[in-house]
């Protein structure tokens, strides 16, 4: 059941010009959320903007074994993002969740290959944890315009996952996008993998095209315009197949996380 | 205090209904709030077979307010009945099938096939959707089309039959005399206002459909103004709404003269509207001591703007 909490910002960190990390004091949201959930945020009691925005939830926060609150990693695009950039301590910012199909966790022998494009980092910092209470080895293929908006590359080594970095200026990682050491990887793997990947919808249509082509199953989080995040307006739908044609289904129920190979891309 | 409110034969427990094409087919928000609280859940459109509806982007957001252009995406009758009925009978709904049509055959065979499914407690017309060509608004711009859609629809049919009213036509209020004139129990309005949205800097439109229906706070005024024309035209109840956020625009409405109200794009923003919603209306009443919310139903009082009107 999601709850609406008016959650008051505790911290607000921001990463570069554009990047920020906002924790938020919703502990029973955050107690609830799964691997890969989101909640719909509203930074606003005004109607400008009007409708909330979706999030990933990025961390579950936690002070001394007690959740605390969650974060969101934000990228200024808009004005929800700028409002979330500048938000400071002791704001009060009503969110919704948590909402939507989370990741399925894989369990060894398989291996979980994370594969994030930018802000799609988002969903991984809860994934990882969930991969690691199941002692399943975790690489995380993270790519990013340039080398300072990688972030939390330290969080993430501390908890054993494997980094394979890439940027589009060659600045730090390999040169290019993420879906270039993926496919080099697959191609020299025999193990049992399982994709996970978040970021623009073209580095997901890419993701989805590697891990057919190396047979290897994926599981996508998208992000499509969303009005309620509940199923209410049929605004976030994307095609799926359906036999031998498509059918458009809610991102915000039947995802954001789909299995790659059900997608249609346009 | 007496929320409750009669629109022909069926009475609503509180005034509040979930708008169409707003609230999914209402099970969607079972897990967040109880169904049964609302005085009714008008469903998504319903035409005899599946749609697909548009392509994406379906929606835009604009100035206090936000464009759709879903295209009536549904899953059709049979499986309404089949898969969301019971459901919502277990669930205790107040089921407004909103119903549309690129025929008159069509609305006719609708409105048969509801008439016989337990748990459905009214029809709601669709003739006034703006984002598809065929059908539908046509006859929802036309006084004619209002009256033999509605006439029609009531010889096959015991429940109580509301069309709902689009603005995009000069006169809503004669539209809603047709209605009327042609059995209508109720008329419920308004539906959205055609608009459009580009993006300068591709000089595309926004949304796939290229125009799309404009609703929220930023329409309530017009809307507001339309249910009051109405209300004079008119002796049916009327279902007003556009843009209510709160409490104080839901009794905008009701003293313009709308019997209830509907709530659509706010439950997006907010979910957990209904609750506050009717708290804010029991605090009014009791600070304006009304017993019953149907004795503020157009209670409007214009007699001092009329002698200003006169004096200047």
């Amino acid at each position: 059941m999601p709850l609406d909490v008016e959650a008051r910002v505790i911290q607000n960190t921001r990463l570069s010009p554009d990047y920020n990390v906002i924790t938020l004091a919703a502990p029973e949201i955050a107690a609830a959320t799964r691997p890969g959930q989101f909640v719909m945020v509203r930074s606003s009691h005004g109607s400008d903007p009007l409708l909330r925005r979706p999030f990933s939830v990025f961390e579950i926060v936690r002070s001394g074994g007690t959740v605390t609150g969650l974060s969101l990693l934000s990228k200024r695009i808009g004005v929800t993002t700028r409002l979330l950039f500048d938000a400071v301590e002791g704001d009060v910012i009503s969110c919704l969740g948590p909402l939507g199909r989370p990741f399925d966790a894989v369990s060894p022998p398989a291996e979980a290959w994370m594969v994030a494009g930018g802000v799609g980092l988002a969903p991984f910092a809860t994934l990882t944890e969930a991969l690691q209470e199941r002692g399943t080895a975790t690489t995380l293929f993270y790519g990013a315009r340039t080398g300072g908006e990688l972030f939390h590359l330290d969080w993430f080594a501390a908890r054993g996952v494997r980094l394979v970095l890439s940027t589009e200026d060659g600045s730090k990682g390999e040169r290019g996008r993420v879906t270039g050491p993926l496919e080099q990887a697959l191609r020299q793997t025999s193990g049992e993998i399982m994709i996970y990947a978040c970021g623009p919808e073209k580095m997901l249509e890419a993701v989805s095209h590697v891990a057919g082509k190396y047979k290897t199953p994926a599981q996508v989080s998208v992000e499509r315009v969303m009005g309620c995040g509940m199923g209410g307006c049929y605004s976030c739908v994307i095609p799926v197949r359906e036999g031998s044609g498509q059918h458009y289904v809610r991102s915000c129920l039947a995802g954001p996380v789909f299995t790659a190979a059900d997608l249609v891309w346009d | 205090m007496d929320l409750s409110v009669d629109i022909g034969s069926l009475r609503l427990s509180n005034p509040l209904i979930a708008a169409s094409g707003c609230y999914g087919y209402g099970v969607e928000y079972a897990d967040a709030v109880d169904l049964s609280t609302l005085g009714a859940i008008a469903s998504k459109g319903l035409f005899l077979k599946p749609r697909e509806g548009h392509p994406p982007q379906r929606i835009v957001e604009t100035p206090s307010g936000m464009l759709n252009a879903i295209g009536l995406q549904g899953i059709g009758v049979h499986r309404y009945i089949a898969e969301k009925l019971p459901e919502l009978r277990r669930l205790r709904a107040t089921n407004i099938v909103n119903i549309c049509g690129v025929t008159l055959d069509e609305y006719v065979e609708l409105a048969r096939i509801l008439s016989d499914a337990e748990g459905v407690h009214a029809l709601e017309i669709n003739i006034s959707c703006p984002n598809i060509k065929e059908g539908g608004i046509t006859f929802g711009c036309s006084l004619h089309g209002t009256f033999d859609v509605v006439s029609a629809v009531k010889k096959v049919t015991h429940l109580p039959v509301i069309p709902k009213l689009t603005p995009n036509v000069t006169d809503v209020a004669s539209i809603a005399k047709a209605a009327e004139d042609a059995g209508a129990d109720a008329v419920s309005l308004v539906n959205t206002f055609l608009a459009m949205a580009i993006d300068v800097e591709t000089r595309r439109p926004k949304l796939s459909n290229i125009v799309g229906g404009l609703s929220g706070p930023a329409i309530r005024p017009i809307a507001v103004r339309m249910v009051y024309e109405c209300r004079r035209m008119v002796k049916v109840p009327i279902i007003g709404m556009g843009g209510i956020a709160n409490a104080a625009d839901a009794l905008e409405f009701i003293i313009a003269g709308a019997t209830a109200v509907q709530v659509g794009t706010a439950n997006f923003v907010d979910p957990f509207i209904w609750s506050k919603l009717t708290a804010g209306i029991e605090d009014y009443m009791r600070r304006h001591k009304v017993a019953r919310i149907a004795d503020l139903v157009g209670s409007i009082d214009t007699s001092t703007r009329e002698k200003e009107w006169v004096s200047s």
